[in-house]
């Protein structure tokens, strides 16, 4: 298969250029990168230390710990971000790495659907211990 | 307007820059594939976190099957790798966000910053992991 950006008689240069890369929305994928990326530093060091933690406390303790307010919501803010900025980290690497365009594209959906679909199984599972 | 679309794009030489397989790894290159390579990992590992999370919200049986697994040895050394893996993409993330303002971009500084993502990826997972250690010895 020829690639979108390659050379062909009937492709125009606009034709090769439109919908890839930079011609797309670079510029928001990559303000959202940073934005998200500033907005993880905080909440990662509040997430290591957290879990890190909690490994080995039983059922009882961790259930209550996310049961505090500021713990489910910090913990919601984290899965959210973090989730985010992890299909965008993905899409730039698949987009990078994965050259057959058919491949590209069920790659680049397909992670995006299993990161939204663990995201929300993480909100769910977080929001039903806390109320 | 046509013979100049034309012109611009007949076939022309471009030059070619060294293929990967010639370099060493220099340091900044090895900070710049493992922020990727850790990158791809950590969200490997979030399924980890939604296994976690939803285990807890099972009940406590569900619970305690994932906290055996955690807790084994292979399970610890998984959650090490993650807080290594966690350290340096957070690390490594500043030092690009520092680059995004246009400061500290150059050979030197970048080189100078690799050394301290580094050290403070080491410092830092020797500190969440201490009182653990310390368990451990005692």
């Amino acid at each position: 298969m020829k690639m979108k950006w390659e050379k062909t008689d009937k492709k125009s240069d606009m034709a090769r250029a439109t919908g890839l890369g930079s011609a797309g929305d670079g510029t928001h994928h990559w303000m959202a990168q940073r934005v998200s990326a500033i907005a993880l530093v905080p909440l990662v060091f509040w997430a290591l230390w957290s879990v890190v933690n909690l490994v080995g406390a039983d059922h009882a303790a961790f259930t209550e710990w996310l049961s505090a307010p500021i713990n489910a919501i910090l913990m919601i803010l984290f899965i959210v971000t973090t989730f985010y900025h992890a299909v965008l980290g993905n899409q730039v690497v698949i987009e990078d790495y994965v050259h057959c365009e058919c491949l590209k594209i069920a790659k680049l959906i397909g992670q995006k659907l299993f990161f939204a679909a663990l995201g929300v199984a993480c909100a769910f599972s977080i929001l039903q211990i806390a109320l | 307007m046509s013979s100049e679309m034309n012109s611009s794009s007949t076939s022309y030489e471009k030059p070619l820059s060294p293929h990967l397989g010639i370099y060493g790894w220099p340091l900044n290159m090895a900070m710049s594939i493992l922020h990727r390579a850790t990158g791809v990992a950590l969200s490997i590992g979030l399924i980890a976190l939604t296994w976690l999370l939803v285990a807890a919200a099972s009940g406590p049986e569900k619970y305690d099957q994932f906290m055996e697994y955690a807790t084994h040895p292979i399970g610890q050394l998984f959650l090490f790798g993650w807080t290594v893996a966690l350290y340096f993409h957070l690390f490594s993330g500043v030092r690009h966000l520092v680059w995004d303002t246009g400061k500290l971009f150059n050979l030197r500084n970048a080189k100078i910053g690799g050394i301290a993502v580094l050290l403070a990826t080491v410092i830092f997972t020797a500190l969440t992991w201490w009182p653990k250690l310390e368990g451990w010895l005692s």
